[in-house]
């Protein structure tokens, strides 16, 4: 499996855990294009702070990385990595590059 | 089934830290400690880490370890910490950085670390330091004093961010107590600072853990985002 595929498999775990704790009309669909960030979003702040943490443990075990899923630019609309679940896994594509090369 | 508590210490090497390893085991917690240097006693129940606190990769792995081994974390005690004094015109920035590194980062990144493991169980504490050179304002401790409001402040600020998963954050100010924190310190600067206390001795290390146990009861879970200064203060 390619390692974006696998990171947005990963994504999708950490979906299904948070999906658990939403109510059926609020929870996220599993698909590339699901917008996690800005007002056409189903989650609020703290459910995409869940997403976010339940990520990046998923991704240091899936991986054996050590990674931190911070970014200054999270709450820029035009630059949030976080703004659907493909930036996302582009983002983490990128950070486990960074980790590989520290 | 009742299990047992996860408590991390900073700077468990010596004086407090060591001593609230020490404590924290008879009281029947899983402790783990971390320090630059390796410890210089063994005990059941205890775990160490050498590391610098404010490394952030080699605390995330150390997170990861204790995630993978323990799978939960009830208390973070954030008792590393750096002294300098001197006067601000004779301060070098290397060694403001290193005080802040130390003591304000170092705080930074653990409880950040660790209310990622707490959230998980919906609960956890988080004790950190300051000093009572903070409200003393004292002369010669500009930076060490900074880096400590700064502590004060995350606290606070923390404390509401992190309510929402039952995470409680304080912290203890204690005054001078004989460790090596202040070894360096002129003797008359001490007694003056005492002078200032409206109780007038040297803390003993039960003054700092007589306060933490009271941050970390059961009943304290309405408690969070306050600063208990020793001494009278």
């Amino acid at each position: 499996m390619a390692r974006k595929e696998k990171v947005i498999q990963t994504i999708f775990s950490a979906v299904d855990e948070l999906n658990k704790q939403l109510p059926k009309e609020k929870q996220l669909e599993k698909s590339v294009d699901t917008v996690l960030f800005g007002s056409s979003s189903e989650l609020d702040s703290l459910g995409l702070v869940d997403l976010i943490l339940a990520t990046e443990q998923r991704i240091e075990e899936e991986f054996e990385s050590i990674i931190t899923l911070a970014s200054e630019k999270a709450m820029s609309q035009k630059k949030s990595p976080f703004r659907t679940i493909d930036t996302f896994a582009e983002y983490i594509c990128f950070l486990l590059d960074e980790d590989r090369h520290a | 089934m009742h299990k047992v508590q996860v408590i991390l210490i900073t700077g468990t090497s010596k004086g407090i830290g060591k001593y609230l390893a020490h404590y924290y085991i008879e009281k029947g917690y899983q402790v783990i400690g971390c320090s630059r240097r390796t410890v210089n006693y063994k005990l059941d129940n205890y775990r160490h880490f050498c590391l610098d606190v404010t490394d952030e990769r080699e605390v995330k792995r150390m997170f990861a370890e204790i995630r993978k081994t323990y799978k939960r974390m009830d208390v973070l005690i954030n008792n590393a910490g750096i002294a300098s004094m001197n006067h601000i015109l004779l301060t070098p920035l290397k060694t403001v950085k290193e005080i802040f590194g130390t003591n304000f980062f170092g705080t930074f990144l653990y409880s950040r670390e660790a209310a990622k493991l707490m959230r998980r169980n919906k609960c956890g504490r988080i004790v950190n330091f300051t000093t009572v050179a903070v409200p003393l304002k004292l002369e010669g401790e500009a930076i060490y004093a900074s880096s400590k409001a700064a502590i004060i402040t995350l606290t606070q600020i923390l404390a509401r961010e992190l309510a929402e998963y039952n995470i409680t954050v304080n912290a203890v100010g204690p005054t001078p107590i004989k460790t090596d924190l202040i070894r360096s310190l002129p003797d008359e600067k001490i007694i003056s600072l005492i002078q200032r206390q409206a109780i007038k001795r040297f803390g003993e290390f039960r003054d700092v853990s007589n306060v933490i146990d009271f941050f970390l009861k059961p009943e304290s879970d309405f408690i969070t985002g306050q600063v208990i200064f020793l001494g009278g203060v």
